[in-house]
């Protein structure tokens, strides 16, 4: 967590990148932005569960891929046109690593200003608040800040969950 | 301030000197008399005095330095290696590191191990003939050294500042060997406008008295590229060693000599230092040329091309002989660690009062750099269980009729795709009543629990586990097994345990060769592709249309007359689809035995670099890594060692299943 903290401490207008899973907006700091790309084939990983589910070729090197909606339980949409891979670096249980994203849709650049980001309060948004570094209100409805290191340690921590039928390999 | 990266070629060439002094004395220990040992030893200490006073760590270079003068007795010849002198010298060698991270013991302690050291020296007081032989140097020049004062000009070469050069210790050392009247010279100097900061500029010269030779001054130079001459003052013409050059200001002077930054041992082949992070990148570049040039090939093919085709066969023979050259770089081989070893075990018989013959068998065994400095911790552990647990004393192994000196064997080998490490007692060996007693007095197993034998040893790999009666000051804490278990799994290696009671133990570690390109033998099952490591293939064979559906319950194929378990890919996998009507099954074999994998189909075999999962696919065992194909896709590299795991438990499983219907 707290790292999380420390990139909720910033006093000075912050750039992010917004992108949409389903219906929901988010933002990710554009510094943790590495690129956003054309979806590539993804080659599925056994055993490795829905969260996390396979890697992808970016660049030469292999990235695992992750459903950051499915974290968060997001439901996926949107015009497959739009889809985008949008790739972060984020440190995961201690070593930066790179990490594609899926997004239905990549919007823009903007600039946020720290006083304008709220709290995201456990009871009362729909969403996992441990994953959640707050939230703040834009022309297009809430926009969440996901706390993409708190995300992917977990999800290194704890294997996802298990294949449908159990098997462990 | 010392910049970071020089600290860290410090540290790391002091922990060879560290390592190579360990070797000398317990060689030394062996054969006492060896002048080219002695040297050695000596060389070692000088180097670590003059590093560590390179690097300002003056309390170091000072005790370094006692410890150097204790050991020219030796070296002169006025003294005689004894064991004590050689405990002695041990004890003093560990308290360097200390002296390093500021942790070492107070300097009263030190002091009295170096009194110590020379009164052990003076014991041996008789003079022994087998003195070195040192190079007599030339009688003129010797004479000339020996009865005019000579002056000794020198200028500190390149950026000697950026290389962390001190011209003040520099001037304090030639004091030492008796120096007077410095004069530096500031004529060469340019405006500030042209001045760079890196570079000395200063030119000093001095006096050096009678008797001090070249060899002195090049010790004092021995940390710092410099040129210098020293010449004998007012000399003898036909005396003069050197072309006759009192002006010797010009920079093209013949006799000057440039010394290396640290002078190489002479019995060392010539060793370059390479930062680990370049010779990944290296390899990450030989990587990316080894993918495009299977895209290439693949091209090549399809446009039949002719010229094309030689082309790329060309550029593939390349791209085999750079991988080749570029991954030999990043093997060590294992006699990196086994010095440590040899110190370990020496103490440690002594200290138990048991008298163990170290035999190291397959030191040449090469393995990854990386693999070697995380397999250290796990073969010390397991050399010091086999000494304190698994060998007798003399007066035990007497009574049991066995040879009073005790064997441990340590060994490296080559097996198929992995690298086995074997730590083999002739002790007790481990009685497995004796573990099965403990075991459920802990409540590790039920009483009734019926066990075989490899069962009832693995138990010792479960935390806290300790079967020695007496807690020792080595082992027996019940600390160690279950981490050493822990360190090897996590380089997905595999540890294996054999003992016969009065006959001794063996521990096996199967480590993986994670070598950063291998032949891989590509697969499909059901349109994904996986690839196999060529070396762990045996054989492909067709599976037999009697078990291609996959509701028959023996798994198992019959190989000319061996019966193989086989694993479907198809079903381990969670593939959807239909199996085709024909597939191949590729028989993989490790040390941990034979497992058929059933495939839809075998594609091609061709060079696979390895790219490691990241820790969010740390769980999925079954595979080793991922390689980027000819068409840009990821495939993923199958563990082999986790198939056979899987394929022979499953197999198991499934004989109960059948026991249990019969």
């Amino acid at each position: 967590m707290s790292q999380g903290q420390n990139q909720r401490a910033p006093t000075r207008p912050q750039t992010m990148v917004t992108f949409s899973i389903g219906p929901q907006r988010l933002a990710v700091p554009a510094t943790s932005l590495l690129e956003v790309m054309d979806p590539l084939p993804v080659t599925r990983v056994p055993g490795a569960g829905r969260l996390v589910p396979g890697v992808v070729n970016v660049r030469g090197s292999v990235v695992p891929f992750a459903d950051l909606g499915a974290a968060l339980g997001l439901p996926r949409g949107g015009d497959v046109a739009n889809h985008r891979f949008v790739v972060v670096e984020v440190d995961v249980g201690g070593d930066l690593s790179t990490v594609v994203i899926h997004a239905d849709a990549v919007h823009e650049v903007a600039s946020l200003h720290p006083e304008a980001i709220l709290t995201a309060s456990a009871s009362l948004s729909p969403w996992p608040a441990e994953f959640l570094l707050g939230l703040y209100k834009s022309g297009d409805g809430f926009v969440i800040l996901p706390d993409l290191v708190q995300v992917f340690s977990t999800l290194a921590k704890k294997p996802s969950t298990p294949s449908s039928n159990g098997t462990t390999i | 301030m010392i910049p970071d990266d020089l600290a860290q070629l410090f540290h790391e060439e002091l922990r060879d000197l560290l390592d190579s002094l360990d070797r000398g004395l317990l060689d030394l220990r062996a054969t006492p008399e060896d002048p080219a040992l002695i040297d050695q030893v000596f060389r070692d200490l000088h180097t670590i005095k003059g590093n560590g006073a390179m690097f300002g760590f003056a309390e170091l270079s000072g005790f370094v330095h006692g410890f150097e003068t204790a050991f020219e007795r030796i070296r002169s010849g006025a003294a005689k290696v004894t064991p004590e002198v050689i405990r002695l010298a041990l004890r003093a060698r560990d308290e360097i590191p200390g002296l390093l991270d500021g942790q070492a013991g107070t300097a009263d302690a030190r002091q009295a191990l170096l009194s110590d050291l020379s009164a052990a020296l003076s014991d041996g007081a008789a003079v022994h003939s087998a003195t070195r032989v040192a190079n007599p140097p030339s009688l003129g020049q010797q004479d000339a050294r020996q009865t005019h004062w000579q002056t000794l000009q020198f200028a500190l070469d390149g950026a000697a500042f950026d290389l962390g050069v001190r011209p003040d210790l520099i001037l304090a050392e030639l004091q030492t060997v008796g120096a007077v009247g410095f004069v530096a010279e500031t004529d060469a100097i340019p405006d500030l406008a042209q001045l760079d900061p890196s570079v000395c500029h200063i030119v000093w010269t001095c006096d050096v008295p009678p008797g001090v030779g070249e060899e002195a001054i090049a010790d004092v130079f021995m940390f710092a590229e410099a040129t210098w001459t020293l010449v004998a003052k007012d000399p003898a013409p036909q005396a003069q060693p050197m072309p006759a050059a009192p002006a010797i200001d010009t920079a093209d002077n013949p006799p000057t000599k440039t010394e290396a930054p640290s002078a190489p041992t002479p019995s060392a082949a010539p060793t370059v230092r390479v930062p680990a992070e370049r010779l990944d990148a290296l390899m990450d570049a030989v990587g990316e040329l080894v993918i495009v040039e299977a895209r290439l090939t693949e091209l090549a093919l399809n446009s039949q091309d002719a010229a094309l085709l030689a082309t790329a066969e060309q550029i593939t023979r390349l791209a085999n002989g750079l991988r080749d050259a570029t991954m030999t770089l990043r093997m060590v081989p294992i006699r990196s660690l086994v010095g440590r070893f040899r110190r370990l075990v020496s103490e440690l018989a002594d200290h138990l009062g048991k008298p163990v013959n170290f035999v190291v068998q397959g030191e040449e065994t090469e393995l990854d750099k990386t693999l070697i400095e995380k397999l250290a911790d796990p073969i010390v552990h397991l050399l010091r269980n086999a000494l304190d647990h698994g060998v007798e004393t003399a007066k035990d192994r007497q009574t049991a009729q066995k040879h009073s000196v005790a064997t441990v064997t340590l060994s490296a080998a080559h097996e198929g795709t992995e690298v086995v490490v074997r730590i083999r007692d002739d002790g007790k060996g481990m009685d497995p009543a004796k573990i099965r007693e403990k075991a459920v007095a802990m409540g590790l197993i039920a009483p009734e629990a019926s066990l075989d034998r490899s069962q009832i040893f693995a138990l010792i790999f479960a935390p806290g586990f300790s079967t020695a009666s007496q807690v020792t000051e080595v082992s027996g804490r019940g600390v160690g097994m279950d981490v050493v278990k822990r360190t090897i799994e996590g380089l997905r290696g595999r540890i294996e345990l054999t003992s016969e009671p009065g006959q001794g133990t063996e521990i096996a570690l199967h480590m993986p060769l994670t070598l950063a390109i291998i032949d891989g033998l590509l697969v499909d099952v059901a349109g994904e592709r996986y690839a196999l490591p060529m070396g762990a293939v045996q054989e492909i064979v067709e599976l037999p249309a009697d078990k291609t559906n996959p509701d028959t319950t023996s798994d198992f194929l019959d190989v000319r007359g061996e019966f193989v378990p086989f694993l479907r890919l198809r079903a381990a996998f969670d593939c959807a689809g239909e199996a085709p009507r024909t597939q191949n099954v590729v028989i993989v074999s490790a040390s941990g035995g034979k497992v058929g994998i059933v495939v839809d189909r075998i594609i091609s075999t061709q060079q696979v670099v390895i790219k490691h999962m990241s820790k969010l696919h740390a769980h999925v065992r079954s595979i080793s890594g991922a390689t980027i194909l000819g068409d840009g896709k990821v495939a993923l590299i199958l563990d082999t060692a986790q198939l056979i795991t899987l394929g022979h438990h499953q197999a198991g499983s499934a004989g109960h299943a059948r026991g249990a219907a019969a």
